[in-house]
């Protein structure tokens, strides 16, 4: 698949439909891959890779990138949902950008592949249904399905909502029930129990904004948590408190336009599980307001804002929302 | 040579904690640690690094400077320091114990800044060599060896236990009324593990990384290299790398208006954010590449142009495991070095 990525992208690039490519660029330990802008055929033969740990989502850098010309972008399934909804929300000029859907099979997660007591890693290799990690300590061999990352063990979808061309087979949508079950975890607690669950993860949190400034969702000119004159600016909390109401909000924000890319808890230094804050909205709205699912065009309108007469009451959302 | 068997750390920890307050690493899931206070039965972590840096014992993400009171036209000013406890970090490595060095530099220069100085003041630090160095490690590159970690207490970690070397006077005191809890044991297993750990760290990737592009005096020479761009487009301008960085220094000074007074307090502050150095008349640094390239600037060239040559980094790694798109300071010091040689 790579090799036919970068002879598609060098012909793209050739024949003037696109002036860059927005891919995945090598790194020192095979895991390190940063998502990279290509611009000519060389750059691309050496540097372009696409493996089981291209997990970044590249959807949001397209903001900035279709402002600047027109250019392509290589996109896995969950990346292609968040690229339709910021076709939705008027973010991307769809006429700069050229998109290939290409298929996947779940990114590893570093971290799970370390958290099993493997390190001074030099190399990974994938082989057949497992990796084989080089490190100075000796060779692993793990199973790919015992450190594929949360969100891809419960993939929501092999199938690409928009493209102009596909590479590879295309998939199709996947059953929900395992992407629920840490929801449906949280929603057995009891209220006090469910608050010491979420104090404690959100104690951890250092405020980095990783979460805010790599989703998709949150394409804000200047966050209300940045901007000096909100009255509510933090830099760093001045006390917990704080920091949980940042996540809060910040879901409420994205609530009803969040994909569940997991990009929030990929890329978490503290591993704070943060999609099971965005699952809960998806699982309710679902629930409340009919299935749907964020990306999937990018012209119904989320239920959040938009009124119909069979709309839950709230009433109706309270009685609900307490099952 | 003092020597302490593994199945006696819970006793000198014990002890320890009889004179100051002592915090270990722990496992908070697998392969991921945090310090935390000890206390008996607590478990310390056998992996490599904390998550966070040890700079927080010194330095913490936030902390209140002063506080006003206002009632009617009387403004009375606190101060929010109380008395400082000594205390004691355990299983230090060696970058981290460099990076106190170099935030010394900073903070303990004129005008020295007090809250940090009293802290120092009362914290012990007790390092540990690294047994099993990660290929994120780089602390050689900056002259420092993980086999003497230095700090007040040195200890060398063995397959049975620990060889224990004070290294400074304060080092000294803490350990002469705990002799009992050591056995006497001829030093020659301490540098065999030394040897280990130095072999080690000649094997990892990261070996080779050479420093000698960079220091002082090359401002001219890097600020408009054309690499920056590239470098940093793909940064999504978070603070991750400052925030577990030992030895990242920059706070902002906020005032918190509590409703009838002002808590003025300092907080972690980072180069990568948009609101960096905006100032009344503007902000001389408007995108990602010029916020990025400050980041690096700062540790490779204008610390040691500074501080005598010391570089700003310790080669701990933490943003190489940390940073969401793997853009690092390695990745940044091979490619700035790549294109001289070209040039």
């Amino acid at each position: 698949m790579q090799e036919m990525m970068k002879k598609r992208a060098m012909e793209l690039l050739a024949d003037g439909t696109v002036t860059r490519v927005i891919g995945w660029r090598r790194g020192e330990f095979s895991y390190d891959i940063s998502p990279a802008v290509f611009e000519d055929a060389a750059q691309i033969e050496r540097d372009f890779v696409w493996d089981a740990f291209c997990g970044a989502n590249v959807s949001k850098y397209l903001i900035r990138e279709s402002a600047k010309g027109r250019v392509l972008a290589f996109l896995k399934p969950c990346d292609a949902f968040s690229m339709n909804q910021l076709l939705a929300e008027h973010r991307v000029k769809r006429e700069n950008v050229y998109l290939i859907g290409i298929p996947c099979a779940g990114k590893a997660d570093i971290d799970r592949i370390k958290a099993r007591g493997i390190d001074g890693v030099t190399g990974i290799e994938e082989d057949g249904e497992a990796f084989v990690v080089h490190t100075i300590y000796g060779d692993e061999r793990v199973g790919r399905a015992d450190v594929l990352a949360e969100r891809c063990l419960v993939c929501k979808s092999k199938r690409h909502p928009v493209y102009d061309e596909l590479l590879g087979e295309e998939g199709e949508d996947l059953p929900d029930d395992a992407r629920f079950a840490g929801v449906e975890k949280l929603e057995a607690m009891t209220a006090e129990e469910r608050f010491a669950f979420w104090r404690g993860e959100l104690s951890k949190c250092i405020r980095c904004n990783a979460c805010r400034n790599v989703c998709p969702a949150c394409t804000c000119e200047n966050c209300v948590f940045d901007n000096p004159d909100s009255g509510i600016s933090q830099k760093a909390a001045a006390d917990p408190f704080e920091e949980n109401m940042y996540h809060i909000i910040r879901a409420f924000h994205v609530a009803g336009r969040c994909t569940d890319c997991g990009e929030c808890s990929r890329v978490c230094p503290e591993h704070i599980p943060l999609h099971l804050l965005n699952r809960k909205f998806i699982k309710d709205i679902d629930e409340l307001y009919g299935t749907y699912r964020a990306g999937e065009d990018d012209e119904t309108k989320n239920p959040l804002t938009s009124f119909t007469e069979g709309d839950a009451e709230p009433a109706v959302v309270r009685k609900r929302g307490r099952a | 040579m003092l020597f302490l068997k593994s199945a006696d750390l819970e006793r000198f920890l014990a002890a320890a904690s009889e004179t100051r307050t002592v915090y270990v690493p722990v496992d908070v899931e697998p392969k991921k640690s945090a310090y935390r206070k000890w206390t008996p039965g607590t478990a310390v972590s056998k992996g490599l690094k904390t998550t966070r840096s040890a700079k927080d014992f010194f330095f913490p993400q936030t902390e209140d400077l002063v506080g006003f009171r206002i009632e009617n036209k009387k403004i009375q000013i606190l101060d929010p320091r109380g008395e400082e406890e000594d205390f004691a970090v355990f299983g230090v490595r060696a970058c981290d114990a460099r990076s106190f060095g170099i935030l010394d530099k900073v903070f303990l220069s004129e005008p020295v800044d007090t809250y940090y100085e009293n802290r120092r003041a009362h914290g012990l630090i007790l390092t540990m060599t690294c047994r099993r160095p990660a290929e994120t490690c780089f602390c050689t590159a900056f002259g420092i060896d993980p086999a003497s970690p230095g700090g007040d207490v040195a200890f060398t970690e063995t397959a049975d236990g620990w060889y224990v070397e004070a290294v400074t006077e304060r080092g000294r005191d803490f350990l002469a009324p705990l002799g009992d809890l050591f056995e006497d044991r001829d030093g020659s297993g301490a540098e065999a593990a030394k040897e280990e750990t130095r072999a080690i760290m000649k094997r990892l990737p990261l070996a080779d990384l050479q420093t000698d592009a960079f220091g002082g005096g090359k401002t001219k020479e890097f600020f408009d290299r054309p690499e920056w761009a590239s470098l940093s487009e793909a940064c999504i301008g978070c603070g991750t790398c400052t925030f577990v960085c030992p030895t990242c220094q920059c706070y902002d000074i906020r005032d918190y208006d509590t409703g009838h007074g002002v808590k003025r307090f300092r907080c972690w502050d980072s180069c990568m954010y948009s609101d960096f150095t905006k100032m009344a008349g503007g902000n001389p640094r408007l995108t990602q590449k010029e916020r990025f390239r400050q980041r690096f600037m700062h540790k490779l060239v204008y610390f040691p142009e500074n501080n005598g040559g010391e570089f700003g980094c310790v080669g701990c790694g933490r943003c190489l495991a940390s940073c969401p798109i793997h853009m690092n300071i390695v990745k940044v010091m091979k490619t700035l070095s790549e294109g001289q040689d070209e040039s």
